[in-house]
């Protein structure tokens, strides 16, 4: 693949990874990949080829709902993330949904610093103050918002949500940022401004993202993975595989001749 | 034609619906009229129940009081009971065989015929309380309450644990994506989301309670005092009506329907509330 590797460029190293939502009926078979520290990678693939299912594997959130079984290992810094406390897992992985979902019954001030609040976790006053500064001003919100702070329900639009959504995951400071199509629910004014956002964060976080949408993949990520029926076909450096792919599926998809 | 008549059809219906509802309350103000004439507002606020011809006078204080106390305590301990339930087949094992069994199982609890709980209450709960030393009899205020309790715990857990099914699966999974423990998920998202749906469904459970009337009853001890402790007897608005409309003529029948109309008012703005909660929630 590419780049020279080492082992401390890697943030996620994926071994035999295989998930089944009912027994023998596998949505992710056998993914073997390793994710780069500070890069987007893109996971891409047409529906229903297990791209969301993987990314949801990283942050263990299948084990929400126990008919869902996954097998295989995923290390971090050379810890196996399903040998640890899932809920320490996902304080260092953060998630981004494809729908917003800020917490209606939160102020804007109160969403970015929930992972603190729901994991119980007690800051001081001038430090909320600073954090929630800080994420706001990183995901480019602070400015809209600062009046409006402490208002419950303000009127936000999907896109401002959307990047309140990531200041709630950054506020965590995790390692690892993963995505969920979080920009199929908007507009593309408000996509492209995730996207600017994302390219400006790889430089604190490793971001993963799932995408329906090519463009998007090509324009921000360096790694790309395309998945289809579960496989993970092609994973590549994201300019060689849009340019050059080695798998004749990988090169129908992309040209649009399914998905 | 044919969907001409079908329309005229369903709007009489409808309307017989709304006749029967204004009859009821138009015979039951008829009937409760002279005792307003007798007593004005006076008897809502009088405790003085007295059917002896030449003392007579009616109050209808203790049986509000009753009534109210009543349902009162039964909704206070209702909650402990029904909340985890609703919190057992709503969340922990939503979707879950056990949960559906047990949820199956409470709302079979509204089936049983308020007798049977009469019954039961009688011959076994309130023997309970007779040898636990709370009261003489056993009869009173918290023996009807325990069976009201009983009574409304499937309306108040299967009402509130759709509230709490309802709680978007996105905001719970964004919980749990920052690291959150159920227990955490429960306190700081579903509770909140869902508290008003809940606040709702207990008052609705109210509702139930209010009018109850056999197993009550049964209970009660029928005195008509208001009530001064938690095991002195006492007597609801249903239980009272039930007790002594059979012997009951002139002043004292019109009293026993004013108590009627009470409790019919009673029971429609606190269903009105809860019903009210549930629309500002667009369910």
């Amino acid at each position: 693949m590419g780049n020279t590797i080492n082992n401390n460029n890697i943030a996620l190293h994926i071994e035999d990874l295989s998930i089944a939502y009912t027994k023998d009926k596998y949505a992710v078979k056998g993914i073997n990949a390793d994710i780069y520290k500070n890069t987007i990678t893109a996971i891409m693939g047409p529906s229903g080829c297990g791209k969301s299912t993987l990314l949801r594997a990283i942050n263990r959130m299948h084990e929400l709902y126990p008919e869902i079984k996954v097998t295989g290992n995923i290390l971090m810094k050379d810890q196996n993330i399903f040998k640890i406390n899932a809920m320490e897992v996902r304080q260092k992985i953060g998630m981004v949904f494809q729908r917003p979902n800020p917490f209606p019954s939160m102020s804007i001030y109160e969403n970015v610093l929930a992972g603190y609040s729901l994991n119980g976790i007690k800051l001081k006053k001038e430090e909320k103050d600073r954090i929630v500064q800080e994420v706001l001003e990183d995901v480019g919100l602070w400015e809209e918002v600062k009046d409006t702070l402490h208002k419950k329900r303000t009127a936000l639009s999907g896109g401002q949500q959307q990047r309140l959504c990531i200041a709630r995951s950054i506020a965590m400071k995790p390692d690892i940022l993963l995505l969920d199509e979080p920009t199929s629910a908007l507009d593309p004014i408000s996509t492209s401004k995730i996207e600017e956002l994302l390219m400006k964060l790889k430089d604190k976080f490793t971001i993963v993202i799932v995408t329906h949408n090519m463009s998007q993949a090509a324009r921000i990520s360096e790694y790309s993975m395309f998945m289809y029926l579960g496989d993970l076909i092609e994973y590549d450096l994201t300019k060689k595989m849009f340019t050059n792919p080695n798998d004749k599926r990988t090169e129908q998809y992309l040209t649009g001749k399914f998905g | 034609m044919k969907d001409r008549l079908f329309k005229i059809s369903l709007i009489a219906t409808c309307a017989l619906v709304l006749l029967i509802m204004g009859g009821i309350i138009y015979t039951l103000a008829k009937g409760a009229l002279p005792t307003f004439e007798e007593y004005g507002l006076g008897f809502i606020t009088s405790s003085d129940w007295n059917p002896n011809p030449n003392n007579e006078h009616y109050g209808a204080l203790p049986f509000i009081a009753g009534t109210l106390i009543t349902s009162t305590l039964a909704l206070l301990l209702c909650i402990p009971l029904s909340f985890p339930i609703a919190i057992f087949t709503g969340y922990y094992f939503k979707g879950t065989k056990v949960a559906s069994i047990i949820s199956d199982i409470v709302d079979m609890l509204a089936g049983v015929p308020s007798i049977v709980y009469g019954l039961w209450g009688f011959y076994t709960l309130r023997p309970i309380i007779v040898d636990l030393g709370l009261s003489q009899q056993g009869f009173g205020i918290f023996t009807a309450s325990i069976i009201l309790t009983i009574m409304i715990i499937p309306y108040a857990t299967s009402l509130s644990s759709e509230f709490i099914k309802m709680v978007p699966n996105d905001l719970k999974e964004a919980a749990f994506a920052m690291g959150s423990t159920k227990l955490e998920v429960i306190q700081k998202v579903i509770f909140p989301s869902a508290s008003s749906g809940i606040i709702a469904s207990y008052i609705l459970a109210m509702g139930r309670a209010l009018g109850e009337t056999m197993a009550v009853t049964m209970l009660i001890g029928n005195v008509n005092l208001i009530p001064t402790s938690l095991f002195s007897s006492g007597n609801t608005m249903a239980s009272v009506i039930a007790n002594q409309f059979g012997e009951a003529d002139g002043i004292k029948l019109s009293s026993l329907i004013a108590i009627g109309l009470l409790l019919f008012f009673i029971t429609v703005v606190i269903n009105t509330i809860g019903r009210l909660i549930m629309k500002k929630l667009k369910v």
